[in-house]
């Protein structure tokens, strides 16, 4: 167990940069989270943590200690960062008991055993141990890769899309249940996904990552609520931009209403009142800002509607022709084209200044 | 993955995985590669140093015959292998009829057969003194019948001896897509003949072209079927240019032309095999089989008994049968010499390619890329040259070597000997490693490949290091694959006989020397307890391979 600690790491291959100017702190105990599109480069972050990539520029230290510089790696052997691949990659010609055993070198038998047998019962594979990997369903496999993985008690833990290779009910299921072997073991882990229900259940912070960078590094909450840019707004949650107009640093005018908050003034180059007032913003309105009302004299069309049994997920378009989503109880059955009563109920605003163009 | 390996080599060597000598891996692969060529540049330099007269010999009164008699025999065998093969691949995967499943892998058994063998129970059975010739005319006054020492007896032996190459490879093509093609064209209306020959049979054609090719090139390789026939080929008149015209020149110039041959046929071979796309492979062939009509099927099943009697049954009966009648005399201590020689030779040369086999495959996995593919490629080509073709092109260069040899210990050391190198199996083994490389490469390879590279990166995770990526990782998971490989070209270097025969040292007969010897003098029943030996080694491999294909699940 040991803080994991990134500081502008950056690698490439030939002309392309794969990631730049990685930062960021991982707790010890905590468990983190790289989230992101596929090919943003957050599996090409595991692997350099994990000693099987060099770095390019940066540092990455492990528990204080450097185990990554441009010039120089320890080996992935001795880093004791334990691994838990997509595919799993379990050794066929080993039972699971052997399988979690694998990395406990040079310990007694008598220890290795006790060991193994305490993770097999961790993860609920103890009837298991005399069995062979392509005798246990998906499920389980992967709660052989974690045990083993956990077994030499490495200072770090590191899943690669841990959950992909499942179906989805066993996936939700599943990421709950690690969270809870990974906090019994007090191991700081680090999961890289592009699911983003994977990386709230599971993860303590989440680093959302595009084009090699982290655009944000926050607790799940905070990225929800407080995007710090159109990416991580965009790719977090659902929701739609709205335009705005600033009015002074805490109000800002949409077309459906005046919204309080904080705004981000980030559209003030100078901190001058007027060129605030003047300046145009996109809003972001997260599907459970607008609700339903029917005695609402705020009208909009149904465009589309999508059913998810308790809700209603409804496409809607605004006087104005710009759209925005809301979630409504399921009861409410409208049919596309119709008009509905909406209003705001917006706890925070989120502004962002709107490209120039 | 040349930026990670220019990183690595800067870093200092304490903590961090670097392959000892990082060149290594390819200056290996591109060894055993060289290895290779050389007996290609070895023959073709041949024409440098022109014997006049032999060479006017050749072309005037012994190429224009060669090759003549091995273009008809390309042309015979590609039709029988083609006919034999693809018909019987096509009934036993696509079809139901009595005994089917025993068909499925008892049409293999023929593999087991070389044919020098099929061909000296051919003739032992039906040339004018055998037995079915002298009951005929005692019996019931019946003269003529054809003679079996002729071109059509050659093309009908090679062709009942190599179909299965052609059966295995076409019959895994129909298996794999055959059912669904042949659906999808019942559905557009057309009938399942004009299915087969319109949709099954094109699709399955670069398969059928790569086994095709497989066989002759065996065909073309082949020394004892023809020394048997007195058929002359390339083979048998290179055999003779070194040991009667004591000529090595004019071998290596009939080798080199030789080469030419085979080269048409890589070339084909190669090309088909990028072509061969696997489409969705499903396992529901066997309840979509086609049910043939009583009548039709009793007719296929008679056709597919007769193949398996002629190609197999009957020459293992008369094996046993002449061995039986010999066995009292001829069992004795010289047998067991030959036997062990064998054994011994086998087991040197599989150690060897098997070693050199699992270094070229784990240079792959080490130093992947087009150079390093392109290589191995070029290190595993040797399967086709012909035998007859790798001793020559061995002898002449390790001859040369030990001239040098012996003329510079003559001048440092006062050394006073004929031979060093030429007295030894040195020639022998390498001309083994040339030729059987590719048979131990194949399954190791493809062993390797199935382990995922996640495999590595996990043991090292858990603190392993190379030796015990290897020893603890990759060996016990390419037991299976390693043992193939052993198993295959144990029993192919049992069977070999030009090179053997061409290049063994005084006094290492092998059992196919002995067969060699004894049906060059019409001994046929002599050569049956030998003979009787390599075919039943030549079972294990089959008997592995069928039992490895039911249990594909492991």
């Amino acid at each position: 167990m040991a803080e994991l600690a990134l500081d502008s790491v950056s690698q490439s291959y030939g002309n392309r940069q794969i990631i730049a100017d990685l930062t960021f702190t991982l707790p010890e105990g905590a468990i983190g989270c790289l989230l992101g599109p596929s090919g943003c480069g957050k599996t090409t972050a595991l692997r350099c943590i994990s000693g099987f990539e060099p770095i390019q520029s940066g540092e990455i230290r492990i528990g204080g200690e450097t185990v990554s510089r441009p010039d120089w790696m320890l080996a992935a052997e001795k880093r004791r960062v334990g691994m838990v691949f997509q595919d799993y990659a379990l050794f066929p010609h080993l039972t699971v008991a052997n399988n979690v055993g694998f990395g406990l070198r040079g310990e007694s038998r008598a220890a290795r055993e006790a060991r193994i047998a305490e993770l097999l019962e961790l993860v609920g594979l103890a009837k298991h141990a005399g069995q062979f990997p392509h005798q246990l369903s998906g499920g389980q496999q992967q709660r052989v890769a974690l045990a083993r993985a956990l077994a030499p008690r490495p200072r770090l833990i590191l899943m690669d899309e841990p959950f992909s290779n499942l179906d989805v009910e066993l996936r939700e299921r599943l990421s709950l249940e690690v969270r809870d072997i990974l906090k019994r073991e007090a191991t700081t882990a680090l999961i890289v996904t592009h699911d983003q229900h994977e990386a709230f259940s599971l993860a303590d912070w989440v680093g959302v990552m595009h084009q090699g960078r982290i655009q944000q590094w926050d607790t799940p909450y905070n990225l929800y609520h407080e995007p710090a840019n159109r990416f991580v707004a965009d790719f977090v949650g659902q929701g739609a931009l709205v335009t705005g107009e600033v009015i002074n640093d805490h109000q800002v005018e949409i077309e459906l209403g005046v919204l309080n908050g904080h705004i981000p003034v980030e559209c003030d180059a100078s901190g001058c009142d007027e060129c605030v007032r003047s300046c145009h913003v996109d809003v972001l309105l997260r599907p459970d800002d607008i609700v339903h009302d029917d005695d609402s004299l705020l009208l909009a069309e149904v465009e589309n509607k999508a059913f998810r049994g308790a809700e209603f997920l409804y496409t809607l378009k605004l006087p104005s022709g710009q759209r925005a989503l809301s979630l409504v109880p399921s009861h409410h059955n409208h049919a596309i084209g119709e008009r509905i009563g909406i209003k705001l109920a917006v706890d925070h605003v989120v502004a962002f200044r709107q490209e120039q163009s | 993955m040349s930026d990670n390996a220019v990183v690595l080599a800067k870093t200092p060597a304490t903590g961090v995985f670097v392959w000892p000598r990082p060149g290594g891996w390819r200056v290996f692969a591109l060894a055993v590669a060289a290895l290779v060529l050389v007996p290609v540049v070895v023959t073709f330099s041949s024409f440098a140093q022109v014997e006049g007269d032999i060479l006017a010999h050749l072309t005037e009164f012994v190429l224009p015959e060669l090759i003549g008699n091995t273009l008809w025999l390309v042309l015979g065998v590609a039709i029988g292998v083609s006919v034999l093969g693809v018909s019987l691949a096509w009934l036993t995967a696509m079809c139901e009829f009595p005994g089917r499943r025993l068909f499925d892998w008892a049409l293999l058994l023929p593999l087991a057969l070389p044919a020098y063998v099929t061909a000296f129970v051919a003739i032992g059975l039906l040339d004018f003194t055998g037995p079915l010739q002298t009951w005929l005319r005692a019996g019931w006054g019946i003269t003529g019948l054809p003679e079996i020492r002729s071109r059509g007896g050659v093309i009908l032996v090679m062709s009942l001896a190599l179909y299965p190459y052609v059966y295995l490879i076409a019959k895994n093509a129909f298996a794999t897509q055959g059912a669904i093609a042949l659906e999808a064209a019942q559905s557009l209306g057309l009938s399942r003949t004009q299915g087969f020959f319109r949709v099954a049979l094109p699709m399955a054609r670069p398969w059928i072209a790569a086994g095709l090719m497989l066989a002759l090139m065996e065909t073309l390789a082949d020394f004892g079927t023809m020394a048997i026939f007195n058929y002359d080929t390339f083979t048998t008149a290179i055999y003779k240019a070194w040991y009667s015209l004591f000529s090595l020149a004019a071998a290596a110039q009939l080798a080199s032309i030789l080469i030419l041959f085979v080269l048409v046929a890589v070339v084909f071979e190669q090309r088909s095999r990028t072509q061969m796309r696997y489409g969705a492979v499903g396992r529901s062939a066997a309840s979509r089989r086609i049910k043939l009509s009583p009548g039709l099927a009793t007719l296929v099943f008679v056709y597919a008994a007769t193949v398996l009697a002629v190609a197999f049954i009957i020459p293992v009966t008369q094996l046993a049968l002449w061995t039986r009648d010999v066995i009292a005399s001829d069992l004795d201590s010289r047998y067991w010499g030959f036997a062990w020689h064998s054994v011994l030779l086998a087991g040197i040369g599989a150690l060897m390619v098997v070693a050199v086999a699992l270094l070229l495959a784990y240079a792959g996995r080490q130093r992947p890329g087009n150079a390093m593919m392109w290589t191995q490629r070029l290190a595993t080509l040797g399967y086709a040259f012909p035998g007859a073709v790798l001793a020559v092109g061995l002898f002449i260069p390790v001859a040369a070597l030990d001239n040098w040899l012996i003329d510079s210990g003559r001048a440092w050391f006062g050394f006073d000997g004929t031979e060093i190198l030429k007295g030894t199996l040195l020639v022998m083994l390498l001309a083994y490693l040339v030729r059987f490389l590719a048979v131990g490469f194949g399954p190791i390879d493809s062993g390797l490949h199935r382990i995922s590279r996640n495999i590595d990166e996990a043991a090292k995770n858990l603190g392993t290091h190379t030796a015990g990526l290897l020893t603890r990782v990759h060996l016990p998971m390419l037991r299976a694959s390693l043992l193939t490989a052993a198993a295959l070209t144990f029993v192919d270097i049992m069977k070999e006989m030009p090179i053997t025969l061409m290049t063994r040292p005084f006094g290492w007969d092998t059992l196919a020397i002995r067969v060699f010897e004894m049906t060059s003098e019409g001994e046929w029943e002599r050569a049956a307890l030998p003979s009787l030996a390599i075919v039943i080694a030549g079972m294990i491999p089959i008997i592995l391979l069928t039992w490895r294909g039911g249990n594909s699940h492991g």
